[in-house]
């Protein structure tokens, strides 16, 4: 079947096999590896993007259902060298070690913060509970959220 | 001014948080064919035919093996000791012996091909009796592996004594062991399996062109990888790269090869095309080998003013289907039996056993957290049976600050240590009595919701293997710096540390030093990045080669300068060597590296310490425990750790973050269970509790800085301390919290069922 999606700004259309998901079609198709997966099971968010805005896990959607959406992944995050503030954030804060968790915890972050940017530490560590890290122990994790938070309602988003 | 100590943001960040790391499964490699394992639904089973034909013929198949296909010699026994009878088959040949085992290899097109036909492999299994319970095991009559004829691996201490690593008399218990104690205490204690769960499973993918091997893997340790590639396809070394590209973390678990991944280039050969792999996280809670799995039985002995003066301790080692390094995790008990006392009399034994499960390795302190979940537990236990504050148990017991070097009864030498100090500042961090008073309210109050407070006062070994670690140093031409590494990062931020460390030797920028790692084309030996080794050797061995390379750029100054190299200074802030007091007679880095001819700028170092280290510290846990559900919240975790000098202290607060968190999930939440018939429960991440931040709470951190004697830097290790210290304090916070219900002890994970049916048994003996 036929799909056409917008993916970091750019229009992609491309035959695929309907069972194709969403992370291989962005990671096979596109080249985009960024996107990375952690588990079969819908639990570890290693797979999550932003579809038209919102995170999902890319995991458990089919190419199929992203047609006409648009789809924004790590790799179309940042404005040019110009770090998105969750990124900066992120190294800021230390909030990544080995970096395969990094890229889903940053969008499904993005959206938590988009969606509710007055949170607290509560509401991060409770919107966070579907990305998993074995790293961090999710401490510098929350603090870079947190910050980046302050820094979306000071208006830097 | 130096920059080490400085919390120096990572150099790695800004690739993993643009485009993502490059992992083994996010390498192109043109033309490759797609692996996909066949594994045994079934614990312990005769394979009485395997019918491929359907799967040979489905589309995009390319071949299909078994384990007659392998022609490859017997895989190396998993470790020394082990019986030969019990070595692993490359695949299953004949019988399988746990639920992960495998069966055939199925080789298509796509990933997707291979899928798909793998599920047209039939085997026609012959069920057979399992052996799962590890204490069962012991004079089992069913044998995991029936020409060992036993399922014992090896024991502690008679397999010492036999060979002559211990002397005779090692054998018994010493007689009168526990004289003088006015007080016993005995307990059985599970060390639970579990799944270390790095973010990116296991991965590969080789290229063969001509009898020359390329090699990507997801590894800890990429050079061991070079020569088990080299010994298993009879090759030199010279004709075999392999390359750990970014790693998504390791934990222990990816150091050792597996033949999963040491078959796909025995497949890549066989086809002459590239092959890969790459498993399923459901796959890999099967078969990327399991952590911990000891069952403990400990008596701890002592008077009734609270002295500790006998312990024992006995364990039973898990070790899977096919022991490796599982088997040999409780020498390393054995090492830190008494942890951060002094008990004069001791003893130790184990017995290590084969069982119808996955294979058991490292994991994140392999074999030390065990010892210190054991003697901490027993500690308060004996705290609680004498009345006494644990906190005050552990002071009157520690090892003074005076007695460093210090030998411990099972005849470890720990370098230097300040134990008490670090209780003291978690105490009071903490506000210990305040947390007793609360505790006491709330005790009176009788209200469901109680307050436990956990202690744990750790010691623990770091860079415990002998050997050396690789590092060079070289300047190029264009005046920065090229550092070759020998341990592989996969997280723990090495490019940034060993940048620091180059930099402030020669004065340059941090980002004028670039670091290559992982790739064995790239870095002529290695080790590797486990056992909390890396700063302490690699580290070591790159600050020392930066040492050497300035002192070869002061004699060239010197020679060019026409001065005595005596008299050359290197101006650190203005990036250039001068004559003592003449400024302007001076050789900058490029100068020197475009004059210093064919040789360059460069030294390598080979660097062996003379001795492990020992990080220690204490943990204090704070934990709300619902008596009517059994639900436990951990309200704080505060920890002081001392591992020497700090590097980049931002670095080692993340490690110990790690660590603590990890071994919180041990102690609440995690466990790879197995039922009676071998058939894994918690085989993907849905099922198994890895630990989130909704679990977590944020930690407050301390950290002291007593230097090691051991090595120049003054560093020891920091990757596993926050694991070793955080479980029995997580563990004892919930125990505390219902010592006034009459409950002595819950095992790990303390989850709500368990803590639930521990206060209903202790209201049943009420």
């Amino acid at each position: 079947m036929r799909v056409k999606l917008e993916v970091n700004g750019v229009t992609h259309e491309r035959e695929v096999e309907p069972r194709t998901l969403l992370v291989y079609f962005l990671r096979e198709e596109l080249g985009l590896t960024g996107t990375n997966v952690g588990c079969d099971t819908t639990s570890c968010g290693a797979c999550t993007v932003l579809m038209d805005g919102e995170s999902v896990k890319s995991c458990t959607v089919l190419a199929a259902q992203a047609d006409g959406r648009s789809i924004t992944t790590i790799e179309g995050l940042a404005e040019g060298e110009e770090l998105h503030p969750m990124q900066r954030a992120f190294r800021e804060h230390h909030g990544l070690q080995c970096g395969y968790c990094t890229p889903g915890m940053v969008m499904a972050a993005v959206s938590l913060v988009t969606e509710s940017p007055d949170l607290d530490e509560t509401h991060v560590r409770e919107g966070l509970e579907g990305n998993l890290c074995r790293c961090t122990g999710y401490h510098n994790i929350v603090a870079a959220v947190l910050d980046a938070a302050r820094s979306s309602r000071e208006g830097a988003w | 001014m130096s920059i080490l100590g400085n919390r120096v943001l990572r150099k790695e960040d800004p690739k993993f948080l643009t485009t993502g790391g490059t992992y083994v499964d996010d390498l192109p490699l043109e033309g490759a064919a797609h692996v996909v394992y066949v594994r045994s639904p079934m614990a312990h089973a005769r394979i009485r035919s395997i019918d491929t034909s359907e799967a040979v013929s489905a589309p995009g198949v390319v071949a299909v093996y078994t384990g007659d296909d392998v022609d490859l010699e017997p895989m190396p026994p998993g470790a020394p000791f082990a019986n030969p009878a019990m070595v692993r088959p490359w695949l299953a040949k004949g019988v399988v012996r746990f639920v992960g085992d495998m069966v055939a290899a199925v080789v298509a097109e796509t990933r997707e091909q291979a899928v798909d036909a793998s599920e047209l492999v039939f085997v026609d299994y012959e069920p057979l009796a399992v052996v799962i319970d590890p204490e069962a095991a012991v004079d089992n009559e069913t044998f995991v592996h029936e020409e060992a004829g036993t399922n014992v691996v090896f024991r502690i201490p008679e397999d010492f004594v036999s060979v002559g690593m211990a002397p005779p008399e090692a054998a018994t218990e010493p007689p009168g062991l526990f004289e003088g104690c006015d007080v016993v205490v005995r307990q059985r204690i599970v060390n639970q399996r579990v799944a270390p769960c790095p973010l990116e499973v296991r991965a590969a993918a080789s290229l063969w062109e001509g009898d020359h091997l390329t090699h990507w893997t997801t590894t800890q340790a990429p050079h061991a990888v070079r020569g088990s590639l080299a010994q298993t396809f009879g090759v030199g070394e010279e004709q075999v790269r392999a390359i750990a590209p970014d790693v998504g973390g390791g934990f222990g678990a990816k150091i050792g090869g597996y033949p999963e991944e040491l078959l796909v280039p025995w497949i890549a050969r066989r086809l002459d095309r590239p092959a890969r792999w790459v498993e399923t996280r459901s796959e890999s809670m099967l078969s990327l080998g399991h952590g911990r799995a000891q069952i403990q039985h400990a008596e701890l002995g002592g008077t009734r003013d609270g002295r500790l003066i006998a312990y024992k301790l006995g364990v039973i080692q898990d070790s899977g289907a096919y022991p490796g390094f599982g088997a040999f995790l409780p020498t390393m008990t054995q090492m830190m039996l008494t942890g951060v006392y002094d008990i004069t009399k001791v003893f130790f034994t184990d017995i290590s056993v084969a069982t119808n499960t996955n294979p058991t390795v490292a994991y994140r302190g392999a074999g030390r957290p065990e010892a210190t979940a054991a003697i901490e537990r027993m500690v308060d236990i004996f705290a609680a049976e004498i009345g006494m504050d644990p906190a005050e148990v552990r002071r009157k017991n520690m090892v003074g600050n005076d007695r460093f070097p210090f030998t411990t009864p099972t005849g470890t030498t720990y370098d230097v240590g300040n134990y008490e100090a670090t209780l003291d500042r978690v105490l009071e961090a903490a506000g210990y009595a305040e947390l007793r008073a609360e505790q006491r309210r709330r005790r009176g109050a009788g209200g469901p919701k109680q307050l436990g407070i956990g202690l744990s006062s750790y010691v623990e070994i770091t860079n415990g293997i002998p050997g050396s670690e690789f590092g060079s140093v070289e300047v190029l031409a264009d005046g920065r710096a090229r550092v070759r590494t020998g341990t592989s990062p996969h997280g723990q931020g090495h490019v940034t540390a060993w940048s620091q460390l180059v930099a402030d030797q020669l004065g340059i920028a941090i980002e004028d030093v670039e670091v290559l790692h992982g790739d064995t084309d790239l870095v002529p030996r290695g080790v590797g990045t486990f056992g909390s080794k890396s700063l302490q050797s690699g580290g070591v061995a790159v600050f020392q080669a930066a040492e050497q390379v300035v002192d070869k750029a002061r004699k060239l100054a010197a020679d060019l300068l026409e001065a005595n190299p005596n008299d050359i200074e290197l101006d650190k802030t203005n990036r250039r060597f001068h004559v003592a007091g003449t400024p302007s007679a001076s050789k900058t880095w490029v100068e020197l590296a475009q004059a210093s001819g064919d040789e360059g700028l460069s030294a390598e170092v080979d660097f062996a310490a003379p001795g492990p280290t020992f990080p220690f510290g204490s943990h204090l846990v704070v934990a709300e425990v619902d008596t009517e559900t059994g639900g436990v919240v951990l309200e704080r975790i505060v920890a002081v750790d001392d591992a020497g000098r700090l590097i980049n202290p931002l670095i080692a607060e993340g490690q110990v973050h790690g660590g603590l968190a990890q071994g919180a999930a041990q102690a609440l939440m995690e466990e790879m269970c197995y039922d009676d018939q071998g058939n894994p429960v918690t085989a993907n991440l849905a099922d198994y509790e890895f630990v989130s931040a909704a679990e977590l709470p944020s930690f407050e951190t301390y950290s002291m800085e007593t230097p090691t004697p051991i090595n120049p830097l003054g560093a020891k290790g920091i990757g596993e301390s926050g694991t070793i210290g955080s479980t029995p304090a997580v563990q004892n916070a919930v125990c505390d919290a219902l010592l006034a219900l009459g409950v002595r002890h819950v095992d790990m994970p303390t989850s709500p069922i368990r803590v639930w049916r521990a206060i209903e048994a202790a209201k049943g003996k009420k």
